[in-house]
């Protein structure tokens, strides 16, 4: 078969198996979006920004563990992806980026719409490729998967001049099988000796307890690790990444850790003896200061990635391999291993857990008439029954979220936790909705973020998405205003967010359904209505307390064992 | 303290630059870098030499190994090694300090390489402490120019850094 470079793309890309592409034409991809015209296998959803095409593929990549693909133009539609390329990233998801260059001829002259797109994502992508001649295109595709999808995965780039696709050059095409790269060989499975030695540590202690995070989501090892938290009754806390692997309505749940975790799992983290670390990486808003970290545990940290492992805190027992297999082998070690875990101690342990938790650390006030953004979240999972894909931007919003939706299946909690990208959400949610059609898709929003890809509600309409956008709406960048108080003295610079669209106007203007409710009572019909419409795509503005605040809190700098606990409070 | 990392990377578009982007972005040292192919086309060898704590230099070549284009890599100051870097300095040598910098050469078997009525070029081979010796032996007054290559390495014995 003798295919031009744009058909060779897209012939790629079906082999791959892949259904969805998010994208934008522009110049230097016009040959490519030729061949897209004049096939069917693979679907082109046509964002309004191109930086919504790289959430949407991320937000695709997240719900489904397939690789989100994106093609944008050079130059722009490049610099433009490029906030969606450094959220992949931040966050290990799988994404291939096709971006058009300037032709071969002129690369470096400055031509129109030219950047250099290998040189500006080299610092956010997994990998990044520049295909210079046609007969290394296809190869350099299949390479471009395996290394998104493989190992730690990640974003990768390819960045295709024009005249490699230029429909009257075209050359025999073959898609590689399979791919090997001397350079490149991730580890497939962890080492059984540093597996039993975790083992046998893991037998001895008395006050363990379970921190997991993204990697489990990642690595599909929601049930491995599951049993494995049950079959010891040991204590287990996620990270924000984590969320959902292990159900966050399991008895053996603490929460979420960290700077918004409950008192219980910062307590039980700053108390452990062995703690157990698993595809999660230590980052600075889950440890607070490192030096106060764990203060007496001995650490085991199974992580895909080497360089994870004594990043930012040292690791007794460091097991490098995939999170699932390495659980597996872990489950059978404990299986058949002489020894038990430590009955009456883990008893005591889980009774200090209940004095912790019986402070009730996420309580808010249920009375109040100003619907409280907690409750709303609470609402939205009543409604929703637990079972929807909730995605969310950045900020107090996500927190609640995250905090208040417990989430009891993996992948459902879609989030950009280490970018911290507001704008994520909406074009997220449209990547969810198009791998599952039926399912039920929530957005949960701020006025700040909402706004900073509204564009798509656009998309949405074009692509009869019809996601739930629950804007918890508080007239605030809410975590910059909350800081703003906490450690500026409430001076509340540049954080005010009142001057808004109206949303209910905004959103029918773009030819969906817009509601708004500010009273306690009318909201959980409100949010019913809302999701009894299946086909269609509803805003729901919920206009929510502006004074509230996400507690626990662990103030920057400080150990898990500070945190304020409700507004006022000093340090506990 | 000092480490000298040798690296054999794939002699690809980019990849000294994925070397030199992962030091800024990430804030280490680099106090030299030398690449050049090898008898096999496809491979660069780069000797890096670095300074920092065991846990920043762990976190370096954790973090050098995990780039697509690193095939192999080795912490030379880990085992026994040899380094070698070359400098040419160009001196001023004026009638009476002619003598005076030949003689000095010869105490560091450096060559003399070009030769003016009022300069004198010297080439001088070693590690880069011998170099850093030479130049403190001179009189500061009279260095015009100084070009080093950065030190490349090579573990002693009979093993070797390949495929």
């Amino acid at each position: 078969m003798e295919l031009s470079g744009g058909e060779i793309i897209v012939q790629c890309l079906k082999d791959e198996g892949v259904e969805h592409v998010f994208g934008y034409p522009g110049g230097a991809v016009l040959h490519i979006y030729d061949a897209i015209f004049k096939q069917k296998d693979v679907k082109h959803i046509l964002v309004r920004h191109e930086q919504a095409a790289g959430h949407a593929a991320d937000g695709y990549a997240r719900a489904t563990g397939k690789p989100g693909v994106v093609l944008v133009t050079s130059g722009p539609g490049a610099t433009n992806v490029v906030t969606g390329i450094a959220t992949a990233f931040m966050d290990s998801i799988p994404m291939v980026v096709l971006t058009g260059q300037v032709p071969t001829p002129v690369i470096g002259s400055d031509a129109f719409q030219e950047v250099d797109t290998v040189g500006i994502t080299r610092p956010c992508v997994k990998h990044n490729f520049l295909v210079k001649r046609l007969e290394d295109l296809a190869e350099t595709i299949k390479k471009a998967f395996y290394i998104a999808t493989s190992g730690r995965p990640g974003p990768v780039v390819v960045d295709i001049p024009k005249d490699v696709t230029d429909p009257g050059v075209k050359i025999p095409y073959k898609y590689p099988s399979k791919v090997k790269m001397r350079s490149y060989n991730p580890v497939v499975k962890g080492h059984l000796g540093q597996i039993k030695k975790a083992v046998k540590i893991m037998m001895e202690a008395e006050r363990p307890v379970f921190y997991t995070g993204g990697g489990v989501v990642l690595d599909d090892a929601a049930k491995p690790l599951t049993e494995l938290v049950e079959k010891l009754g040991f204590p287990i806390t996620q990270t924000l990444m984590g969320l959902g692997a292990y159900p966050g309505s399991g008895k053996n749940f603490l929460g979420m850790l960290g700077m918004h975790g409950t008192y219980e799992a910062n307590m039980a983290m700053h108390e452990t003896d062995v703690l157990i670390a698993v595809g999660a990486r230590f980052d600075d808003r889950v440890t607070g200061h490192v030096k106060q970290f764990c203060p007496d545990a001995t650490i085991i940290h199974i992580d895909i990635d080497p360089s994870s492992i004594s990043k930012n805190v040292r690791v007794d027992v460091p097991i490098v391999g995939p999170v699932k297999q390495v659980l597996r082998d872990m489950l059978k070690v404990v299986g058949e291993s002489d020894d038990q875990p430590k009955k009456q101690a883990l008893k005591q342990w889980w009774e200090q857990i209940e004095k912790w938790r019986s402070m009730d650390c996420m309580k808010y006030d249920r009375k109040s008439k100003l619907i409280k953004p907690q409750h709303a979240v609470e609402v939205l999972h009543k409604v929703t029954k637990g079972e929807a894909y909730v995605t969310s931007d950045v900020g107090q919003h996500q927190m609640f979220a995250a905090q208040f939706y417990r989430f009891d299946k993996p992948r459902r909690w879609i989030n950009s936790g280490g970018l911290g990208t507001m704008g994520f959400g909406l074009p997220a949610a449209m990547g969810v909705q198009m791998a599952f059609p039926k399912a039920e898709v929530a957005v949960v929003t701020g006025e700040s973020s909402i706004q900073m890809c509204i564009q798509e509600l656009a998309t949405c309409l074009q692509y009869e998405l019809p996601i739930k956008i629950i804007l918890l709406n508080n007239g605030y960048m809410g975590m910059v205003r909350q800081w703003q108080e906490f450690f500026y003295e409430s001076r509340y610079s540049q954080s005010g967010m009142s001057v808004t669209p109206d949303f209910v106007k905004l959103t029918e203007s773009f030819g969906h359904v817009g509601m708004r409710v500010d009273k306690t009572k009318d909201l959980e019909g409100a949010m019913k209505e809302a999701f009894s419409l299946k086909d269609r795509l509803v805003f729901l503005d919920v206009v929510v307390d502006p004074s509230e605040n996400v507690y626990p809190m662990i103030a920057a700098g400080k150990g898990h064992h500070e945190m304020y606990l409700s507004p006022g409070s000093e340090l506990v | 303290m000092r480490h000298i990392i040798s690296i054999l990377l794939e002699n690809e578009s980019g990849a000294l630059a994925r070397v030199a982007n992962l030091f800024t972005a990430r804030g280490y040292n680099i106090e030299s870098l030398t690449v050049a192919p090898t008898e096999d086309l496809s491979l660069s060898r780069m000797t890096l030499v670095t300074s920092g704590s065991d846990e920043i230099i762990e976190q370096i070549t954790k973090q050098l190994n995990k780039l697509i284009d690193t095939v192999k890599l080795v912490d030379l100051t880990e085992g026994s090694h040899i380094e070698r870097e070359m400098m040419m300095i160009k001196l001023r040598a004026e009638r009476t300090q002619r003598e005076e910098i030949k003689r000095l050469v010869d105490i560091f078997r450096g060559k003399i390489i070009d030769v003016t009525d009022t300069s004198y070029t010297v080439e001088l081979t070693g590690a880069a402490s011998k170099l850093n010796a030479f130049i403190e032996a001179v009189d500061e007054d009279l260095i015009i120019e100084v070009v080093r290559t950065g030190p490349s390495g090579i573990g002693r014995g009979a093993k070797g850094l390949g495929l």
